[in-house]
């Protein structure tokens, strides 16, 4: 455990790296932001009454939330700033953080500045100084230990919201808790947990030593906390500037889904590519909606989506035509609205299905959801965040009148548990999912179609659309991944032990597919 | 001493109105170069508002006050309040400067630079020890700190200096003492002081001349010795009624 601790954590140095900056860049950011409006607000309260609204309205918003708003926000600028401007990386997570660093530091110049006693105020008009001298002289200095100590606390929720930035893309200290969570891997959730904890108490050591020399008139010593302070982000600049080394051309940038069957493609997609000489880049544990936008915008050249999704998340469509004719009329679709191409099915599906534990179902004869249906009232239903939400819920549930003795939300990677410990008695599966067979459960049959076909697909962005050599080097995937291998392969990055990383089960896949 | 036709300092019927309540009202008053006026009142009579209107923190409603002959409205008040020196209860030292960057500042703002040995001429002016120079604030007892807020007010060379309550939170020893060291910068200095205070005993011992503010009006205008022989006015004579009774007071208990 302490060795693969180590291990996980010495791998870190570029996430550790983009962290410091990201997380430096969004304080910097929030600071010039709150100082001026800081100032303003001193000397006109409607001013400080809306700024300070502003900045705690955005602080309501949860940090995933906010960073992933940053997206259609970009993309909706594009019509005015140009298609140059990315959507997805640093600078949606730069501008969300940077909004999240605001308040604690607006709100604490705004009461420094009111708070200044009436007697200096007093003393500085008396004595005839300007606004300008009142500020440079007067108001600045006796104000700079709380907006630092603002500063300080901006710093410590940025860098722990900095974490959520995986999830559009930006690298940072959030990809190995993004992976790890998802593949059950606790070691690399602990190690990017104490990475970014050891980073935030750094910074607020760093940063107090700035404060508290402020406060105490010790100049030396602000000087000390903030040469150290600089000297890390310099640091973490030189190191990126060196692991990026030249210009790299021909790169490919893979985007993965936040779940186990995401990463293992990514990376069997990634080998393939560079097998054909391509630079390969992943952006991992993107949000299930932004995935989609990245790909037809270019911000990503590849995505592995699935049929059932974009059917009803990007088309708006509600009704079921069958398994080859929504494939067919999304490929259609996608090529005359987005000019993104859809390369191809890769064979298997990872469809919701409804899943129950072999000796429960046994007991009570219940092969199909028709089935179900008539032992629904006694048994609970358990499904991942979205499921209840979901236009395929709404279908099962009406085409056989579904009505459960409760529901319960569970995240992905415990519903398998919760339907082991009785706590629920069916689940929304996922099809492909590994855990189907090693937890020996059986999925019921849908003899009305309700459920809709959830066939894995390959989308190019419109830029990678007309790359053959790219369209050539990924023939091998397309209607070679069986679900039974796909099963396997998830379950080997998913099981409790002996668990394989994504780029071992990808390559024991890409193994499967050739022999 | 004065000009009788050209005083020094000039209120012409001055007002100054907060909502309903009237502060100063119809105020005229000449201060000859040299005078060291002691505007005496009860709280509330409006002696701070007036003296306020001098070096602008207080903007008359009506009427207008000259210095020197011109109005000062037509003086940029950064500039205008370079050239008063000012004194107050609350006392204001800046609490990130030592002692010796709080004297220096009025000349700072002006982008001059104070010499070391002016500095040490101004600590002596207010009897205050060199070596507190380096000190900050805090570290100063409540008179001393208003020993430096007195040397701050002179190191611009001010010719007139306003005081507003200046010994207010001062027990009463330092009170006498920094009392009567600013009458003797006074005179050495040949400043034209207006102290504003609510003691009748400081302003007949620091005063050339006392007036009496009642709801916004002068209504008394005399020297300290005609007032102690009974002149200048029911008001004034109450207020001097005080201390004379506690110094009889004091004399039976001889």
């Amino acid at each position: 455990m302490t060795e693969g601790l180590i291990e996980a954590l010495s791998g870190l140095g570029p996430q550790l790296a983009e962290h410091v900056l990201l997380s430096a860049a969004a304080v910097a950011l929030g600071l010039v932001l709150a100082l001026p409006l800081a100032v303003w607000a001193c000397r006109s309260p409607p001013v400080a009454k809306v700024a300070l609204g502003f900045a705690s309205l955005v602080q309501t918003i949860p940090a995933l939330a906010l960073l992933a708003l940053f997206f259609p926000i970009l993309l909706a600028a594009r019509a005015i700033v140009g298609e140059g401007l990315p959507t997805l990386g640093f600078l949606p997570a730069w501008l969300a953080l940077g909004l999240y660093a605001l308040l604690p530091i607006l709100r604490n110049a705004v009461t420094a500045l009111t708070n200044i006693d009436a007697e200096t105020i007093e003393a500085a008009d008396g004595l005839g100084m300007t606004a300008m001298q009142k500020l440079r002289l007067v108001e600045i200095p006796l104000a700079a230990p709380y907006v630092m100590a603002g500063i300080r606390t901006a710093s410590v929720w940025t860098i722990g919201a900095a974490t959520l930035a995986t999830t559009i893309g930006q690298r940072s200290l959030g990809d190995p808790i993004f992976a790890g969570l998802q593949t059950q891997n606790w070691v690399l959730v602990l190690a990017g947990c104490i990475a970014s904890a050891g980073l935030a108490l750094t910074a607020d050591a760093l940063l107090g030593l700035v404060e508290r020399g402020f406060a105490k008139r010790r100049l030396r010593l602000s000087l000390a906390g903030a040469l150290l302070a600089l000297a890390g982000i310099a640091a973490a600049g030189i190191s990126l500037t060196d692991w990026r080394g030249g210009p790299a051309q021909d790169t490919v940038v893979i985007g993965a889904k936040s779940f186990s069957e995401q990463y293992i493609l990514a990376r069997a997609i990634g080998s393939l590519l560079e097998d054909a000489g391509y630079t390969v880049e992943y952006r991992e544990g993107l949000g299930s909606a932004v995935v989609h936008s990245a790909v037809t915008t270019g911000a990503i050249d590849i995505s592995i989506d699935y049929t059932g999704t974009l059917w009803t998340n990007a088309l708006g469509r509600a009704d079921n035509p069958g398994r080859d004719a929504m494939y067919d009329e999304i490929r259609r679709w996608e090529a005359r609205t987005t000019g993104t191409l859809v390369l191809g099915r890769l064979g298997f599906e990872n469809a919701y299905g409804l899943a129950m534990r072999r000796d429960v179902a046994d007991a009570r004869s219940i092969t199909t959801v028709a089935d179900l249906a008539a032992a629904a009232p006694v048994l609970t239903m358990g499904g991942d965040p979205e499921w209840f939400e979901r236009p395929e819920w709404a279908a099962v549930r009406d085409a056989y009148g579904l009505s459960f003795d409760e529901q319960r939300n569970f995240s992905p990677t415990f519903m398998y548990n919760a339907l082991q410990s009785g706590e629920a008695d069916v689940i929304s599966a996922y099809t492909s999912d590994g855990r189907i067979a090693a937890d020996d459960l059986v999925v019921l049959e849908d003899p009305r179609g309700a459920l809709p076909a959830y066939d894995a697909i390959v989308l190019l962005s419109p830029e990678s659309a007309g790359d053959e050599r790219l369209i050539a080097a990924l023939e091998p995937l397309i209607g070679a991944v069986h679900v039974e291998t796909m099963r396997q392969a998830n379950y080997a990055v998913d099981r409790d032990t002996d668990k394989w990383s994504p780029e071992r089960a990808a390559d024991w896949l890409l193994a499967e597919i050739r022999d | 001493m004065a000009q009788s036709d050209q005083p020094f300092l000039r209120f012409e019927q001055v007002s100054k109105h907060y909502g309903a309540i009237c502060a100063v009202n119809g105020v005229s008053l000449g201060v000859a170069a040299g005078e060291f006026v002691a505007l005496v009142g009860a709280s509330g009579s409006g002696k701070s508002t007036l003296l306020k209107m001098v070096n602008r923190l207080v903007t008359p409603g009506e009427g207008r006050v000259l210095l020197d002959g011109t109005d000062v409205a037509d003086v940029p008040a950064p500039r205008l309040r370079h050239d008063i020196g000012y004194v107050f209860q609350g006392i204001g030292l800046f609490g990130h400067m030592r002692v010796v960057e709080n004297i220096a500042l009025v000349p700072r703002l002006e982008g001059q630079r104070l010499a070391e040995s002016r500095i040490k001429e101004l600590l002596e002016l207010v009897e205050l020890d060199p070596d507190m120079a380096n000190r900050y604030p805090d570290a100063l007892s409540g008179g001393q700190r208003q020993r430096v807020g007195v040397a701050r007010a002179l190191a611009g060379n001010p010719r007139l200096l306003l005081m507003d309550e200046p010994f207010g939170a001062l027990d009463a020893i330092t009170r006498a003492s920094l009392g009567e060291r600013v009458k003797r910068l006074h005179k050495d200095l040949g400043l034209t002081t207006v102290m504003v205070t609510h003691d009748m005993a400081e302003a007949l011992l620091l005063g050339s001349r006392v007036l009496v503010m009642d709801a916004g009006r002068i209504v008394a205008d005399a020297a300290p010795a005609q007032l102690l022989a009974g002149e200048g006015g029911p008001e004034a004579q109450a207020l001097v009624a005080v201390p004379r009774d506690q110094a009889k007071a004091l004399a039976k208990l001889t």
